[in-house]
């Protein structure tokens, strides 16, 4: 039985690996990757406190981030989309649009 | 509402009604004639009113309360009806503007309908304030109708606003007026701080018993003085009148000769219980009316323009007049001031009529008139005889007054000088008199009499001049009782030996008007040049004036303007600097926000 401590370690490798992606990718698609790496780190929190304290509130909180998740993954997709017929191209670096 | 009281306020009512009329329907006041008769028919009925109220010797006094307070309200609005002083007033002033209301309908007759219009609003507006000055209660009210005659003067000399000379003299009547009506609104404000009331008969209630005593009255007294001498054309505040001629001359004869000028006269007079407890102040305004009466007279004796004699004339009688009231005989200065306001309403009238009919203001190129038209020319000898101060007319008896009662107060400086005016004032007018009525007539278009609409109010007011005189001579002792014996005949002697002299130089040629120049050289390039008065004005204006605009402009286009450039332009500076953190990338932000938080973590762990 392992303790508390090792699930939220593995939960911040993970968020930590997702962020990393998030700062590093260049690809629309792979930043979008690296966001539901933390999200899913954040459930792995969940889960696991709601597991050691033996409170069910963490895991429909995670059923809940898991729907609202999937809702996120198709409409960032679905804008990656758009972007790319416009621009034809999802390389992060390019656009910049905005900047001043 | 007694009867007494319910006249005045009706006296006052017609003319604003009609004013407030005229100003706010549009379209009456652009029929022009209607608005004219509108306003006639209005100043007519006030005539009467004031006619009734000064004939049954009306005394009423009510007032309302104006501005609340705590402790009672501070100043008073309301009518103060005199049998001395406000009722003669109220007649001169309703009687002069019916007069020139009708004799403007034909001397204007070729304006446009919307511009006559505007002539009778303002006319209206000014008889109204005029009416409210002289009913005033206190001296608060007097101030606010005070500074309504000097908007209606400035817009009436403005009356031609398209004429950059007129418009010019319009800014400087009101400019120069304005000099003295600081002096005037300080000193009230003074007087009330030092005494707690506006009203003029609790004012003299406490002087007559002697709880006046205030520090500083003398210095009150003077700045209040001030009011007087720009309004009244006093030395050296007397530059805007003569150009103020520039005006419609039926606006010249009411407002700047025989109401709206005499308001100084008519002030010093109505509050002469309190200026008798200042002898100081009284003894300058009778060396500065005197003064003036002196240096107008030699500047009306070199004019050309026969408005501007009679201008000048105006600012001489004013400074008799204030001479008088200096001198404590107030009474006789306010007789002058009605009979002059009747003859010099006269000659104004009757100038207008010779300016209409040979189109020029300048003497010189008149002549001969008498034989044109007698009769316009009859009634400005009338006037003229009133003026130079010939028995039996109106002049004569209110000129010696004054001079009996500025003998009578020992003031030889000023006597002398008024006497010397008397002998002046006689030469100037009949200068005119010969020079363009009489003189050798000039060619060039055909004089014509007037018509009847002008004529008409100048029969009646040379009719009105011989008759006051007339029934002074039959009746009134009482004019000049205490003045020495030798007085009349001496007044007389200097009206015929000025009158001598003007026919010598200007219809004999026995004496060249050329040569006496010539003799009296320093004299004549001083009055013709009006002793640099208007000059230095006019450089006290560009030096002072033009110079704090000039340094109000620099700070303002280099300091203020810099500091906001400035401004501008390090804002603009640090933006086109800060701009480039914006990257548009959302990795950048995303890292900004991730290493904000380790930020606060390290914060967190460290600070805590």
């Amino acid at each position: 039985m392992t303790g508390l401590s090792s699930y939220l370690v593995l939960a911040a490798l993970v968020f930590s690996i997702g962020l990393f992606g998030v700062l590093t990718r260049r690809n629309a698609v792979g930043i979008l990757l690296g966001i539901e790496l933390m999200l899913n780190a954040v459930n792995i929190n969940l889960v696991a406190f709601a597991r050691f304290h033996g409170d069910l509130t963490g895991l429909i909180f995670t059923l809940f981030t898991i729907s609202i998740t999937v809702a996120e993954v198709a409409v960032g997709l679905a804008i990656v989309i758009v972007i790319f017929r416009v621009r034809r191209t999802v390389e992060a670096d390019r656009l910049d649009l905005l900047r001043g | 509402m007694t009867q007494s009281l319910a006249l005045p306020l009706l006296v006052l009512a017609m003319p604003f009604g009609v004013f407030l009329l005229l100003a706010v329907v549009g379209p009456l006041r652009r029929t022009g004639r209607g608005a004219g008769l509108l306003s006639i028919a209005a100043i007519a009925i006030s005539f009467v009113a004031a006619l009734v109220i000064w004939t049954r010797g009306f005394v009423a006094e009510r007032t309302w309360g104006w501005i609340p307070a705590d402790g009672g309200p501070i100043a008073m609005v309301g009518v103060l009806v005199d049998p001395d002083l406000g009722n003669p007033m109220l007649v001169l002033v309703t009687l002069v503007s019916l007069l020139v209301q009708i004799y403007s309908l034909a001397y204007l007759s070729d304006e446009r309908p919307g511009a006559l219009g505007r002539y009778y609003t303002y006319q209206s507006l000014f008889v109204f304030s005029m009416l409210g000055l002289v009913l005033a209660p206190g001296f608060l009210q007097m101030f606010v109708f005070w500074e309504l005659v000097g908007l209606c003067s400035y817009l009436l000399i403005g009356f031609w606003y398209e004429r950059p000379a007129a418009a010019r003299a319009a800014v400087k009547a009101f400019w120069i007026t304005k000099l003295g009506d600081i002096g005037f609104i300080i000193g009230i404000v003074l007087l009330w701080s030092a005494t707690g009331t506006f009203e003029f008969t609790e004012l003299f209630e406490r002087a007559q018993g002697s709880a006046l005593a205030i520090p500083g009255l003398a210095t009150i007294m003077f700045l209040i003085y001030l009011g007087a001498v720009g309004k009244s054309a006093q030395f050296p505040l007397h530059v805007w009148l003569p150009d103020a001629m520039e005006g419609p001359t039926p606006v010249s004869a009411l407002i700047h000769a025989a109401t709206m000028v005499t308001a100084g006269v008519f002030m010093v007079t109505r509050a002469a219980p309190l200026f008798a407890l200042v002898p100081e102040v009284l003894t300058l305004i009778a060396w500065v009316g005197a003064f003036t009466a002196l240096l107008a007279a030699t500047m009306a004796c070199v004019e050309g323009d026969i408005k501007r004699v009679l201008a000048y004339s105006t600012v001489s009688q004013l400074g008799y007049m204030m001479a008088a009231a200096g001198a404590g005989a107030s009474a006789a200065g306010f007789l002058h001031l009605l009979t002059h306001g009747l003859f010099k309403a006269l000659l104004f009238l009757a100038a207008g009529a010779v300016i209409h009919a040979v189109g020029t203001n300048d003497i010189f190129r008149m002549g001969g008139l008498f034989r044109a038209m007698p009769q316009t020319a009859i009634v400005f000898v009338v006037g003229t005889l009133a003026l130079a101060g010939v028995p039996p007319l109106a002049g004569f008896y209110s000129k010696e007054a004054v001079l009996g009662g500025v003998w009578e107060a020992h003031l030889m400086g000023p006597f002398l000088m008024l006497t010397l005016t008397a002998l002046l004032s006689a030469f100037y007018m009949f200068r005119v008199v010969f020079v363009a009525f009489f003189g050798r007539a000039h060619a060039g278009g055909h004089p014509h009499e007037a018509p009847w609409l002008m004529r008409g109010p100048l029969w009646l007011l040379a009719a009105l001049t011989v008759l006051v005189g007339v029934r002074f001579a039959l009746g009134g002792a009482e004019a000049h009782e205490e003045t020495p014996a030798w007085l009349a005949p001496l007044a007389v002697g200097l009206a015929v030996f000025g009158f001598g002299l003007a026919w010598a130089m200007y219809q004999r040629g026995a004496i060249d008007p050329a040569r006496v120049a010539t003799v009296l050289t320093p004299l004549d390039y001083l009055a013709r040049r009006r002793y640099g008065l208007d000059a230095i004005y006019a450089g006290l204006y560009r030096g002072f004036i033009l110079g704090f605009s000039r340094l109000i402009g620099w700070i303002d286009r280099y300091l203020v303007d810099g500091i906001l450039n400035a401004l501008t332009a390090l804002t603009l500076r640090a933006g086109d600097s800060l701009r480039h953190l914006q990257s548009g990338r959302a990795q950048d932000y995303v890292y900004g926000v991730a290493f904000g938080v380790l930020l606060l973590f390290v914060w967190a762990q460290l600070w805590r």
